[in-house]
């Protein structure tokens, strides 16, 4: 096929629209995390500080008493936490689900994996008041544990569904020789399945890891000091204070973005390719 | 014997998830169908329970506001997912050509994705700023608008800003996905197509649109789904104000059961939420079986 030149003008017309549909708005939240929040407030605004600074970041990172940082600090902490433990409860529950979704399919449990998906979907407030409830009565609010277990009811699902599509692209006779040899399917899993599956897996673990540190309604709910608020809980209290210092809080935003954009970027990859095959074989 | 032992393994080896799937999920959910036919309150519930069958629901039902809110959550909806896969849909098919900047532009697109919902609702909030944000700024310094405007202060036009900054982080996903669906339909088609006489809307209409619907159409649920569950970004950016102009179900739920601490109620909301959600979610369930096995 022949491209005329007018096809190819507007393609790379659009091309540079996309790029700046995109790129502008985190482009200027990356300016107004190094101005100057009396620089962000002058009228008429200026496009670029005349002293960019780094202020906002610093006292977001340099721990202090009573400061922002302080509770920004403990957020990003209890969002590790709480992500990588969330994560690795789900993934060890869910290797030898997808296992036996994978490997060992009968009608029962094909419609479990379905009603497992189903829940995966269902809107959080469908749960969110019995899980206060116990959670309270067991005195377990504004404790890392109670969002740990919490996060489960998201990343378990979700986990054991990606990893059984992917088991599923592993040829069976692999896992099936070492059994009649004797093993058994906990063997066949740790020697067979995962070393091949490791790619998954570790898509599997980044992906929990992103949902976890996404998560925003339950963390609201479930914490209400820094013992156990989660960064999406600190943005949003610095995003409500009264005093608005909106560079601050663009450098907070930045900082909470920079490690799932990382993690996004190193697995693009994986993460296209998983959307692909999710949306035609779910 | 065989088969009978592989039927236990194979549900041993469930057993972890079940058990943590039912202790976190199974449970609410039946215990949110009880407090929905209860007038439990947020402050000791098992202590202020009272049966009241279907009052809640029946009030709940009447209620104008929470009509208001289901109104608002299609709309939101509604408007959001259409834009996202429209724009999803010529997004891919311009990636789809071949360019300079093709691949960064498609790393690109991972952006918006990976942001955290939270932290595009502030950034999207800040821009919409009536004082200092660039919106304002823009418009009116390319003399589109002669005065600063409230955006997310104004019911007529909050809802619609909420829209465009949920579209600006979604859009991206449709996007992989049609492109990924695009790139296996076979070039020799459109070229016989174009022999044919074909033009390039008979071409898209007829070729590309069909080969890509199933991922599409998966796609529009998904979407549909995860849109009638909006809370984080409305939370963030006009907590269901001005004039509850923006007040979605999942804002409505949360405030009856957290504000006014009415659990008995709320949970009914919850359910009436659920009941919608269940039949978007047996929507997807119906494509991914016909797509194949799960």
């Amino acid at each position: 096929m022949q491209t005329s030149l007018a096809r190819k003008i507007s393609i790379y017309l659009g091309a540079a629209l996309l790029a700046l549909v995109i790129a502008l708005p985190v482009l200027w939240l990356f300016i107004m995390s190094i101005s100057s929040s009396t620089h962000l407030t002058t009228l008429p605004l200026q496009w670029w500080p005349d002293s960019p600074t780094l202020e906002n970041y610093r006292s977001l990172l340099i721990y202090a008493e009573n400061s922002p940082s302080q509770s920004f600090l403990y957020a990003i902490r209890n969002s590790i936490f709480i992500a990588l433990a969330a994560t690795g409860i789900s993934i060890c529950a869910a290797i030898p689900a997808a296992y036996s979704f994978s490997r060992m399919p009968g009608p029962r449990r094909k419609n479990l994996l379905y009603a497992v998906i189903a829940i995966f979907m269902l809107p959080p407030v469908a749960l969110v008041l019995p899980l206060y409830t116990v959670m309270n009565a067991l005195g377990l609010l504004n404790t890392h544990f109670a969002l740990i277990i919490v996060y489960c009811s998201i990343l378990l699902p979700f986990a054991t569904w990606l990893l059984k599509s992917n088991f599923d692209a592993i040829p069976g006779d692999l896992d099936e020789a070492p059994i009649i040899d004797g093993a058994n399917r906990l063997q066949a899993i740790w020697y067979v399945i995962l070393p091949i599956a490791r790619p998954a897996l570790g898509a599997a673990v980044m992906m929990s890891v992103l949902l976890a540190w996404d998560e925003f309604f339950y963390g609201l709910l479930f914490t209400n000091d820094i013992r156990s608020k989660t960064i999406t809980v600190a943005i949003a209290d610095l995003a409500a204070g009264r005093v608005a210092d909106y560079g601050l809080i663009s450098a907070a935003g930045i900082l909470a973005a920079v490690p799932p954009v990382i993690l996004a970027f190193f697995m693009q990859k994986t993460l296209v390719s998983g959307l692909a095959s999710g949306s035609v074989k779910g | 014997m065989i088969s009978y032992r592989k039927t236990v393994t194979a549900w041993l080896l469930l057993t972890p998830m079940i058990v943590i799937i039912l202790g976190v999920s199974g449970y609410p959910l039946i215990k949110t169908i009880y407090f929905s036919m209860t007038g439990a309150k947020l402050v000791a519930p098992e202590l202020t329970d009272s049966w009241v069958w279907f009052h809640n629901y029946v009030r709940a039902l009447s209620s104008s506001n929470f009509r208001e809110a289901i109104w608002h959550t299609t709309y939101f909806a509604v408007i959001s997912v259409g834009a996202e896969m429209i724009i999803g849909v010529m997004v891919a098919l311009l990636l789809n050509e071949v360019f300079v900047g093709r691949t960064m532009l498609r790393a690109m697109l991972i952006l918006p994705l990976a942001l955290p919902t939270v932290v595009n609702a502030m950034m999207w909030r800040l821009i919409y700023n009536p004082d200092f944000g660039t919106l304002n700024a823009v418009l009116v310094q390319f003399g589109v608008l002669d005065a600063y405007r409230s955006w997310l202060g104004d019911p007529a036009t909050a809802l619609d800003m909420v829209v465009v900054a949920d579209v600006w982080k979604n859009f991206p996903l449709v996007a992989l996905i049609a492109l990924a669906a695009l790139q296996t339909v076979p070039k020799d088609l459109y070229e016989a197509a174009t022999l044919d006489g074909a033009g390039m809307w008979n071409r898209f209409w007829r070729i590309t649109l069909p080969a890509i619907m199933g991922p599409l159409s998966v796609a529009l649920v998904l979407r549909t789904i995860e849109a009638f569950k909006v809370f984080d970004i409305i939370y963030i950016m006009t907590r269901g104000g001005p004039a509850s102009s923006t007040k979605t179900v999942s804002f409505y739920v949360y405030q009856e059961a957290f504000a006014y601490m009415r659990v008995g109620s709320g949970a009914s909301y919850a359910l009436i939420v659920v009941l919608i959600s269940a039949c978007l979610i047996a929507g997807y369930m119906y494509l991914i079986r016909k797509h194949g096995e799960a």
